[in-house]
């Protein structure tokens, strides 16, 4: 079945992933911009890296017959230095036309703190005044649940952007309530320790519905799977869900988000990408 | 599935998982020394297993989280512990 990884940093990941993924199914991923592990030195190693994601990456995944869209943003681990942040903000306007670029992304809060606020609500502005998508990214661990309501916070007081075209990604069973009940749609992280399992991502699916849901490697530099996301197909089909249970979760869904922005794949998968 | 499908095919899966918890504990009490906010905040989410209560998964998340609303003045570092440290209000 094909499936689509609509959160993960191939950039970090090898041509043997592509491969991999390629052959449990994959046909399109989308990657947001995010934090490299370190902090860049200066815009420009910004410009450096958003070009990767809009021309290096999209050649690379053709390679292996997936589709390659990508978010732009100044991620919120490098926002602490609101000067810097808005240098970097301020390369992405003209980006936002590239072919395979399909919003605001990965925005949010790390920390919870007042600098990363500000670029927060600085970048759903952006997002308002180009109408763009938004993917948001939820803090970690002990700093999310806090954080995930500050952020839906900052996107209410925005008042520009309509819940259903932002999607709050990383919930857990402690968010995922809070965020679907107020119209946004919500992404399951699939890591081996500090998100949902397979198995957790399935009782929340179990849980609340399968409406506005996906699910996600966020395959990185760190810990993680890039082919979690056919293994959660295999869990799903384990407890009993039918194929077009595992098909809406892993395809329809996110397509249906995504293709909000027409530059994304149509209803067979298959369209070119320049 | 129900109730004994959920059982057979999860059982051994959740004793494992509840084996490392508890060898954990002892591999810490072994150590010595006093515990951290860390482990203090697991062990009192381990009560929370067996209270009666259902949702289980999303109280102890509950639990470990920064209980406090507004954002701090700066961030302090870029990671996370994975419980709340009460003396960092």
């Amino acid at each position: 079945m094909s499936y689509i990884d609509p959160h993960i940093h191939m950039v970090s990941r090898t041509t043997d992933d592509y491969a991999a993924m390629a052959q449990a199914g994959c046909i399109a991923v989308t990657e947001p911009a995010f934090w490299a592990g370190f902090d860049r030195s200066s815009a420009q190693g910004f410009a450096d890296y958003f070009d990767q994601l809009t021309r290096v990456e999209p050649k690379r995944a053709a390679g292996f017959g997936i589709q390659h869209f990508s978010w732009l943003c100044i991620n919120p681990k490098e926002a602490e230095d609101p000067g810097f942040a808005r240098e970097v903000i301020d390369l992405i306007p003209p980006l936002l036309d590239r072919p395979n670029v399909l919003g605001i992304g990965e925005i949010g809060l790390n920390k919870n703190s007042k600098n990363e606020l500000l670029i927060l609500e600085q970048q759903l502005a952006l997002a308002a005044d180009h109408d763009q998508l938004v993917l948001v990214h939820t803090p970690h661990l002990e700093d999310k649940l806090k954080g995930t309501r500050l952020i839906m916070d900052a996107i209410k007081r925005n008042g520009r952007l309509s819940p259903d075209r932002v999607l709050i990604d990383h919930v857990e069973e402690h968010t995922v309530g809070e965020v679907l009940s107020q119209g946004f749609w919500a992404g399951m992280t699939l890591y081996p320790q500090t998100k949902c399992t397979p198995a957790r991502a399935a009782d929340i699916v179990e849980c609340y519905g399968q409406e506005r849901l996906w699910v996600n490697s966020a395959g990185d530099w760190s810990r993680s799977d890039p082919l979690a996301v056919p293994k959660f197909q295999l869990e799903l089909r384990r407890r009993g869900h039918g194929e077009s249970v595992v098909q809406r979760l892993t395809f329809g869904n996110p397509q249906a988000f995504l293709s909000q922005n027409p530059k994304f794949l149509s209803t067979d998968g298959r369209d070119s990408q320049d | 599935m129900d109730r004994a499908a959920v059982t057979n095919r999860d059982f051994l899966d959740a004793r494992a998982a509840l084996l490392d918890v508890a060898a954990f504990l002892d591999r810490v009490d072994r150590a010595g020394g006093e515990d951290d906010f860390r482990v203090t905040a697991l062990r009192a989410a381990t009560t929370l297993l067996n209270d009666g209560d259902t949702e289980r998964a999303r109280r102890i998340l509950e639990h470990l989280s920064d209980p406090t609303a507004g954002p701090i003045e700066r961030a302090p570092s870029k990671g996370a512990a994975g419980a709340y440290d009460p003396e960092s209000a």
